[in-house]
């Protein structure tokens, strides 16, 4: 079947453009197997990617509870989202969290990189030390740093001995402090890849730009500033999508940390919206909640995807 | 400059040499606040890796007794064992080793198909079907996993192995192919024109050319596709339900629930977890770094 499609859509093809022989002609040259070679994946992804994608934007409008037959309530979802509160500190504790965890990683991977930048003794080790938790799971490190943060564990035993109990807690079970908590761990984590990004920005830069700066007596300041930094402009574009998109799609160390708790105040729309579907069993609200997840990474999604289209040319 | 887009292009003939360092500055003596920097951010760094260890060879009374923060004053392997059989660890890790080997192969032998008609054939609207592709890629998967849940059923391979691999397989697909089609088109015309005026069909030529050419991207590709698949867990939980089929992210996220207190065994068994993919980073971490800067070009 496969074999069958493409060459009548190349046949309608060629009747609209009939004028362009020297086209058709290429687009004859195209052999059977090529386009099998290209539909086989095509439809994988089709069937599961964009069709199931579609499919939740459908569910979005309804209400089910995936036995019976979903019931189209309109917007009914959406509406009942403005005035959840669950939704709204999920919400907030997204912005917190793109922030926060954007911030952090992006800073540390950035200042890591500019420091490590130089080969030396010792400067290969310290990098595979920074980027070597990258390899551990997502859902891992979130039981790595239940061990650190349990209460008789190790953060709080060294702030025992540096003679600050005052800042003794219970990490993940104080809501005041637990989205911070897990939020740290999400960060360890992805420093080591905004180094390596970073770290592959740097070599592209040109040294003898900011040789020539220090010449004319350019502090290092300065010459980061305005030397280094506009050259890695295309890094910073990269760095800014993918942070954006990771901290929308984060679920599993909060998952693994908090499932949400104590009391939401972990909650992100991703935990959240799995909470809704496949513990409550609300498939419709929980598509309406993955719709609002869609709609906030789309706009950094096609700014990713001109830019690798730019590169392609 | 472009070196870093598709990973070690500069190994591909044709493609223009990294341009050369510029004599560098010759430098003073190195500076010893690097080191006075570094060396705690390192440990700091490590720090809970090594916590973990210490909490996974303590005994269960010293933990009880001494407190998780405290070092270590006992050595035992008891945290091992329970993880492994009692905590099912160990055929939690075969499933995730089954799921990410079939994964890997399936996707990157699709990809690579993808990558070579789209960029050796003049297939119309190609660009477009390039860029869509890597757009299913990065939607978020909240927005796949109910219908997912509900095709598997219908399909009726819910609760399988072979779902999980077949929707990491779909969801991978877009972003391997276009960074093998990234590659793939910077080879070189002239091979090609050689192996048709040799006679060779445009399988041959894939199988017999492509392919061999290819193997700097497959490698990073599999290297990061490997640590992608193994560390999943959201798939995971939304394809699968019996805890025997779990792989492992998920199985010692049970393993927390029923060992809530015994430490060791949850800290042995989240090191036990995080050896597949240490060990694919170690071997292969030239692979793994230039896997991870794909799409982060110029």
């Amino acid at each position: 079947m496969s074999a069958q499609t493409p060459m009548a859509v190349a046949e309608r093809r060629h009747g609209a453009r009939r004028g362009e022989t020297r086209r058709r002609s290429g687009l004859l040259r195209i052999p059977l197997l090529v386009w099998a070679f290209l539909l086989l994946p095509l439809l994988v992804e089709l069937f599961w990617v964009f069709w199931p994608a579609a499919n939740s934007f459908s569910l979005s409008l309804t209400r089910w509870d995936g036995i019976g037959l979903a019931e189209p309530v309109g917007a009914q979802n959406f509406r009942d989202l403005a005035t959840d509160p669950i939704f709204r500190t999920a919400l907030w504790n997204n912005v917190v969290w793109m922030i926060g965890f954007g911030g952090l990683s992006v800073v540390g991977g950035l200042v890591l990189a500019v420091t490590l930048n130089k080969p030396g003794p010792l400067v290969g080790l310290y990098r595979s030390a920074i980027y070597l938790p990258m390899v551990v799971s997502l859902a891992v490190s979130g039981l790595f740093w239940r061990v650190m943060y349990a209460p008789d564990g190790p953060v709080n035993a060294t702030l025992g001995l540096l003679g600050l109990e005052s800042l003794q807690r219970q990490w993940l079970a104080d809501p005041a402090v637990a989205l911070w908590a897990v939020l740290i761990a999400a960060v360890w984590r992805q420093v080591g890849y905004i180094m390596v990004l970073y770290l592959a920005g740097l070599k592209g830069t040109d040294p003898t730009l900011e040789e020539a700066a220090a010449v004319d007596g350019a502090s290092a300041w300065q010459r980061f500033w305005r030397i280094v930094m506009p050259q890695l402009r295309g890094v910073n574009t990269v760095v800014f999508a993918v942070t954006v998109i990771d901290s929308l799609r984060t679920f599993d160390i909060v998952w693994a940390m908090t499932r949400g708790g104590p009391y939401n105040e972990t909650q992100l729309l991703s935990t959240y919206m799995f909470q809704q579907a496949f513990t409550t069993g609300n498939l419709g609200y929980a598509s309406a909640i993955a719709v609002v997840i869609f709609a906030l990474a789309i706009g950094f999604i096609i700014t990713y995807l001109a830019r690798q289209a730019r590169t392609e040319d | 400059m472009a070196a870093i887009a598709p990973p070690a292009a500069g190994t591909a003939p044709g493609t223009p040499a990294v341009r050369p360092r510029r004599r560098r500055r010759p430098r003073t003596a190195r500076s010893p606040w690097l080191h006075v920097a570094m060396i705690p951010v390192t440990l700091l760094w490590l720090s809970p890796i090594l916590f973990v260890a210490f909490v996974a060879v303590r005994s269960y009374d010293d933990i009880a007794g001494r407190g998780l923060g405290a070092l270590p004053a006992s050595f035992s392997l008891d945290g091992f064992t329970t993880a492994l059989t009692d905590g099912g660890v160990l055929r939690s890790l075969g499933n995730s080793l089954v799921v990410t080997a079939w994964a890997v192969l399936l996707s990157l032998a699709l990809s690579a198909i993808a990558a070579y008609a789209l960029s050796r054939f003049a297939i119309p609207g190609r660009r477009t079907i390039l860029l869509t592709m890597l757009a299913g890629n990065l939607l978020p998967p909240q927005i796949l996993l109910v219908p997912v849940a509900s095709i598997t059923e219908a399909l009726g391979i819910a609760d399988t192995l072979t779902a999980l691999v077949i929707v990491q397989v779909g969801f991978g697909i877009g972003f391997y192919t276009f960074v093998l089609h990234g590659f793939m088109r910077a080879l070189p015309a002239e091979v090609f024109e050689a192996a048709r005026l040799d006679g060779a069909g445009p399988g041959g030529i894939f199988w017999r050319i492509v392919l061999p050419l290819s193997r700097p991207p497959l490698a990073a590709l599999a290297a990061l596709a490997t640590t992608w698949i193994f560390n999943d867990l959201i798939w995971a939980m939304t394809v699968l339900r019996t805890e025997a089929k779990f792989p492992v992210t998920a199985a010692l996220l049970n393993l927390q629930g029923g060992y809530a207190s015994a430490w060791n065994v949850v800290a042995a068994g989240s090191l036990v977890a995080a050896i597949p993919t240490a060990v694919v980073f170690f071997m292969f971490q030239k692979q793994f770094v230039s896997g991870l800067l794909v799409g982060a070009s110029k």
